[in-house]
């Protein structure tokens, strides 16, 4: 055979290639939500930032951006929380342990973590948004000596959809951190709070002048959220929200993420809140 | 004397009363009533006469839906600082929502029906009380809409 028409093995940095992972385990979250746990089958580790994203591939389905919500210091296991909405994911969904999938990336500019030294820290999130903004929980714990107050304020439509409801228990449970929980609505007896998230930015206790605030909300809700954090004294400048649009080639190639001048796979999906302030509520955009 | 002066000063504390010029915060004085309410204790039920409305200076407060047949639905939980209930205010003073203290709940009660009058008599009180009443009811309608708003956008099963 012609040595010239045999396929040639892709660099393997090549961003367009996938590389292929292996799910380890698979756990149902809440309604609609799966967390998979994946291994790189040539053994290789992978490194991220946490705000990046993966393009995950289904073979013979397609691909689809979902952000990584695993520990960014574990370099051999991969974890995303993924909610079945389309048919990539939910053709993932129906994925089973050993089962392989194409991986790309990470992609993206991360959630920046060293500006923020010396502040308090403010999570603002809700249902699924807290999967992306795991590993910077995470590495904000692994930092802790460098921030001040860490609050986590997260809302979820219903009891029953809060989700990695185990941890946030767990971390409620730690002296270093303020965990605050609403839900859209409850049954009657319910002791927690009822109501939406900014007015848990309302009660949390942090210095106003000295906080950076990292929303991660769906584009509409992000307004509010954005707002509430106005409310509290909170400028844009120290304000971080991650967006999210049609990510295809993560690249910056094919266009289909551009919000104006920027495009979200490459220079998103996070981004300081001044900086994109103009263009956020520009609906044409 | 002493609960009238006391009264004055829990008033001047909460935040709903902040800034406004003691002379006429001093006419909402004599409407006004220490309560305290256990856990599950009811404040006020949907379709009762509206005739108060409540600082909440600690806990809980739950705001429910009533569904016959099953458990009722909390819409809202109010806490400290805030306030609760706008019908004295709105014709045909009746309560829309039942209140039921979450926890301990101690709070200023502010009878609707002394108040009214007064209101009316001085408009520069009326102006200071729904000053303070509108943007809290514009807040939580806000809030309502947008909780609507993603609970019918962001995929989920109830």
């Amino acid at each position: 055979m012609d040595g010239a028409l045999l396929p040639r093995p892709a660099p393997a940095d090549d961003p367009m290639v996938p590389r292929t992972f292996r799910i380890e385990r698979r756990a149902a979250e809440v309604d609609g939500c799966f967390t998979l746990t994946l291994k790189a089958t040539d053994g290789r580790p992978f490194a991220f930032q946490p705000g990046q994203f993966n393009m995950l591939y289904v073979f013979g389905v397609g691909e689809v951006a979902i952000s990584v919500s695993g520990d960014c210091r574990d370099l051999n296991t991969l974890t995303h929380t993924i909610r079945e909405v389309g048919t990539v994911t939910r053709a993932m969904a129906k994925l089973r342990v050993g089962d392989v999938i194409g991986v790309r990336g990470p992609f993206g500019r991360p959630w920046p973590i060293a500006e923020a030294y010396g502040n308090d820290i403010l999570f603002v999130t809700g249902t699924v948004g807290l999967a992306p903004l795991r590993p910077l929980i995470y590495e904000v714990l692994n930092r802790r000596e460098h921030f001040g107050k860490v609050v986590i304020c997260y809302g979820s439509r219903g009891t029953h959809d809060i989700l990695y409801e185990k941890q946030l228990h767990q971390w409620r449970g730690r002296f270093d951190l303020q965990v605050h929980v609403t839900v859209h609505s409850a049954p009657s007896g319910y002791r927690g709070r009822v109501g939406s998230v900014a007015n848990l930015v309302k009660i949390a206790r942090f210095d106003p002048d000295h906080t950076t605030a990292y929303v991660c909300r769906s584009e509409t809700m992000t307004r509010p959220a954005v707002q509430a954090l106005h409310d509290r004294g909170i400028t844009s400048d120290r304000i971080y929200v991650t967006l999210e649009r049609n990510m295809k080639c993560g690249v910056g190639f094919c266009g289909h993420c551009q919000m104006g001048p920027s495009f979200m796979c490459k220079d998103g999906p996070v981004y300081r809140y001044d900086t994109i302030e103009d263009i956020f509520t520009v609906r044409e955009l | 004397m002493v609960a009238i002066e006391g009264l004055g000063r829990l008033l001047a504390e909460h935040p709903f009363f902040q800034d406004m010029k003691p002379d006429v915060r001093d006419i909402v004085v004599g409407c006004c009533a220490n309560a305290h309410y256990r856990p599950g204790e009811f404040l006020f039920k949907e379709g009762g006469k509206a005739d108060h409305f409540y600082l909440i200076r600690q806990g809980t407060v739950g705001v429910e839906v009533h569904v016959p047949g099953r458990p009722g639905v909390v819409v809202e939980t109010i806490g400290e600082g805030d306030i609760i209930g706008w019908s004295w205010l709105v014709p045909p003073y009746v309560w829309s929502f039942d209140a039921r203290a979450m926890d301990q709940v101690r709070a200023i009660t502010i009878d609707g029906a002394c108040l009214r009058p007064k209101l009316e008599a001085n408009h520069e009180l009326g102006y200071e009380m729904y000053k303070r009443f509108i943007p809290i009811m514009g807040r939580r309608i806000g809030e309502a809409r947008l909780r609507i708003v993603e609970l019918t956008t962001e995929p989920g099963r109830d």
